[in-house]
C-alpha cells in the first residue's frame, strides 16, 4: 500500500503503540484486498458485544487502554449484550455482566461513545451521500451504503476499532466505484405490505446473491418504502447473503448512475409470491407452541415502538415478550408512555441490547426457550445455529400468538 | 502432491487435515463455539468438529461478529488451524488478521471445495499464496 508520512510514522510506532497496532492491522487487511492506499473516514461504528469478544477480547481492549489508546474520529457502538439493569431475570450470569462492564469501561476511556445502537442512521446521525465510513453491524452498513449512498465495507470489531484509532480505513471494496456496480438484477413480482414481507424479500435476494461481492439491482418496487421497511429489507439481505449494498430503481440514490451498458448483460431473477411463501414456511407453522417472542434485529424505531404499544393494549401474555430498542428511542418511548403501555401486558423492553448478541444460546438453555417467534427475518436466520427452532410471523400475529402461547 | 496457487493470504504457514464442504461460513451463524462443532442444522458440516482442522468452504457469510469470535476461539484453543475460501468477505479477513489465523482465498484452478476434499492433508502457506495437497 502507498502510505502517507503520517501513516508511515504510525506504522513505526512514532504515534504510539496503539496506533501502531491499528495501522499495521489495517495494512495487512488492505494488502489482502489489494488496497492501494487509505481513505479518511468521518466516523466509526463498532460491534463489540461480550459474547463475541469474550475474556480474550476484553483483555485486548484493556491492553490498548494501557497504551493510552484514544480514538481520532467520533466513534460509536453497536448494541450491548447485557442490559445491566435487567440481566439476571434473563438467566445471564455475573461473568457475562462483568465482561460487559469491563468492555464499557475500556471503550469509554478510549473516547468511544457508548451509543449501543444498530439503528444509528435513525437515531444518531444519518450518513451523507459519498461519505466514507468504517461501520460495523451489517444492517448499519447496508443501509448506509444503499439508502444513504455512503461508503463503508463491513468492518468487523477489530477493524472498526483500528479505524477509530487511525481515522482512516484501507481503500478497497465499497470505497471504490467499480465494486458498487450491479452484478445481478432482481424483479419483485410481489408488492410487500408489512415489515416481515420486506424482510423476506431481502432475505431471498441475499440468498440468491450469496456473496459479499455481489451487488443486486432491484426493479419492480413501485411504492417508496419507509425507513423501517427498508431497514428490515437490508438487514435480512445482509444476514442471508453477506450482502453490503443494493440499488433499487427509482428509490435509492445510486440506482440512476447505471445505464443499459451496465445492466444488459447481467443475470436476471424474479422474486415471486411463491418464493416468499416457501421461505416463510421454513420458519414454523400454525399451532406451534411458542416459548418466547422477540422484537429485535434491528432495534425498534420509535414508530415500531408505538405500534407494539398499540398492539399490547389490553393484552396479557402467556409467554415472555422481549422488545429491544436503542437507548435513544427508549428515553423517548419512556417520556411518551410507550414503555409503560408495552410492559403493562407483561412484556419487557430492553434498552441498548439486541437479543441475538445477548448470549442467545445460554439464555435459551437457562429459560428453556426453543421455539422463538419474531417478526424479524434476520433474527430467525441467525438463531437457527444457536439451538432455537425459530418461527416467523408479522408483528400483529406475534402479539396475538404471545397471548395464546402458540402460533396463530 | 499438488500445489494450488491463490492470492496471498493472512497468517502463518500451517499444515493439517481438511474438512471440506461446498457451503458458506460464519462463526456466529454456524458454530457452537463452546463445544467446537458446527451447530447449524442445515449446514453441510453439521455436527462435525472444526477444532485444529483446516476448513475448506465456499464463502464467508453473515455478520460482523466473526471477526472478534476468531480471536476469542484462538485464545481458548477451540479454533480451526486455517480456513480456505473461494472468496473471503471482509469480516473473516479482518478477524484472521487479529487472531493470526491462517486464511487464503481466490484460487487460480477453480472451486477449492471440489479441489480439496475432506480427509486430505495439506500445507497452507499464506505468505506465498499457495496450498499444497500432500495426500490423495
Amino acid at each position: 500500500m502507498n502510505l502517507s508520512q503520517e501513516e508511515k510514522a504510525m506504522s513505526k510506532g512514532e504515534l504510539g503503540e496503539a496506533a501502531k497496532w491499528a495501522i499495521n492491522h489495517q495494512i495487512e487487511v488492505g494488502n489482502f484486498f489489494d488496497a492501494e492506499d487509505f481513505v479518511s473516514v468521518s466516523n466509526v461504528h463498532m460491534m463489540v458485544d461480550p459474547e463475541s469478544i469474550g475474556i480474550a477480547g476484553v483483555k485486548f481492549f484493556e491492553n490498548l487502554v494501557k497504551m493510552n489508546a484514544k480514538v481520532r474520529v467520533p466513534m460509536i457502538t453497536d448494541p450491548r449484550g447485557v442490559d445491566l439493569d435487567y440481566y439476571r431475570p434473563l438467566g445471564q450470569t455475573e461473568e457475562m455482566a462483568d465482561i460487559e462492564r469491563r468492555t464499557i469501561k475500556a471503550c469509554s476511556s478510549m473516547g468511544i461513545l457508548m451509543t449501543n445502537t444498530c439503528v444509528n442512521y435513525q437515531t444518531i446521525m444519518a450518513p451523507l451521500y459519498g461519505e466514507h465510513l468504517a461501520y460495523g453491524d451489517t444492517g448499519v452498513v447496508i443501509y448506509s451504503n444503499s439508502v444513504c449512498g455512503a461508503r463503508s465495507n463491513f468492518e468487523g470489531g477489530p477493524s472498526a476499532l483500528a479505524a477509530g484509532l487511525t481515522g482512516r480505513t484501507p481503500r478497497y471494496g465499497l470505497h471504490l466505484d467499480e465494486k458498487r456496480k450491479p452484478t445481478k438484477i432482481f424483479t419483485i413480482k410481489h408488492e410487500p405490505n408489512e415489515l416481515t414481507d420486506w424482510g423476506l424479500i431481502g432475505a431471498l435476494i441475499g440468498k440468491m446473491c450469496g456473496s459479499y461481492w455481489e451487488v443486486p439491482f432491484i426493479e419492480g418496487i413501485n411504492k417508496i418504502p419507509t425507513s423501517d421497511e427498508i431497514k428490515h429489507f437490508g438487514a435480512a439481505m445482509a444476514s442471508y447473503g453477506s450482502t453490503p449494498l443494493f440499488h433499487i430503481k427509482g428509490i435509492t440514490p445510486e440506482a440512476d448512475n447505471f445505464n443499459s451498458n451496465d445492466l444488459n448483460d447481467l443475470n436476471h431473477y424474479d422474486i415471486k409470491s411463491t418464493d416468499i411463501n416457501s421461505l416463510k414456511a421454513e420458519f414454523g407453522k400454525k399451532g406451534d407452541k411458542i416459548d418466547v417472542v422477540v422484537f429485535a434485529a434491528p432495534q425498534l424505531s420509535i414508530f415500531e415502538m408505538q405500534k407494539v404499544a398499540e398492539l399490547c393494549n389490553d393484552k396479557i401474555f402467556k409467554v415472555p415478550v422481549l422488545v429491544c430498542t436503542s437507548p435513544q428511542v427508549y428515553s423517548d418511548a419512556l417520556r411518551m408512555n410507550l414503555i409503560k403501555q408495552i410492559e403493562n401486558s407483561g412484556a419487557k423492553v430492553l434498552q441498548g441490547t439486541c437479543f441475538y448478541n445477548q448470549f442467545a444460546r445460554e439464555i435459551g438453555i437457562a429459560n428453556g426457550w426453543v421455539r422463538l417467534l419474531s417478526n424479524s427475518t434476520k433474527i430467525v436466520n441467525i438463531l437457527g445455529g444457536y439451538g432455537y427452532k425459530p418461527v416467523l410471523a408479522n408483528m400483529e400475529k406475534c402479539i396475538l400468538s404471545a397471548v395464546e402461547g402458540k402460533l396463530l | 502432491m499438488r500445489v494450488l496457487k491463490c492470492h496471498k493470504g493472512i497468517g502463518p504457514k500451517v499444515s493439517g487435515m481438511v474438512l471440506s464442504a461446498n457451503d458458506n461460513f460464519s462463526a456466529r451463524y454456524d458454530l457452537d463455539r463452546i463445544n467446537g462443532i458446527f451447530s447449524r442444522p442445515n449446514h453441510k458440516l453439521f455436527g462435525k468438529s472444526y477444532v485444529d482442522i483446516i476448513l475448506v468452504l465456499n464463502e464467508s457469510k453473515g455478520g460482523v461478529a466473526s471477526a472478534w469470535m476468531l480471536y476469542e476461539m484462538i485464545a481458548r484453543k477451540m479454533a480451526p488451524k486455517a480456513i480456505l475460501f473461494n472468496k473471503a468477505n471482509t469480516i473473516l479477513a479482518q478477524g484472521a488478521s487479529l487472531a493470526s489465523l491462517s486464511i487464503c482465498d481466490r484460487f487460480e484452478d477453480g472451486d477449492i471445495t471440489s479441489l480439496i476434499v475432506s480427509g486430505q492433508n495439506v500445507v497452507v502457506d499464506p505468505p506465498n499464496g499457495n496450498v499444497t495437497i500432500l495426500s490423495k
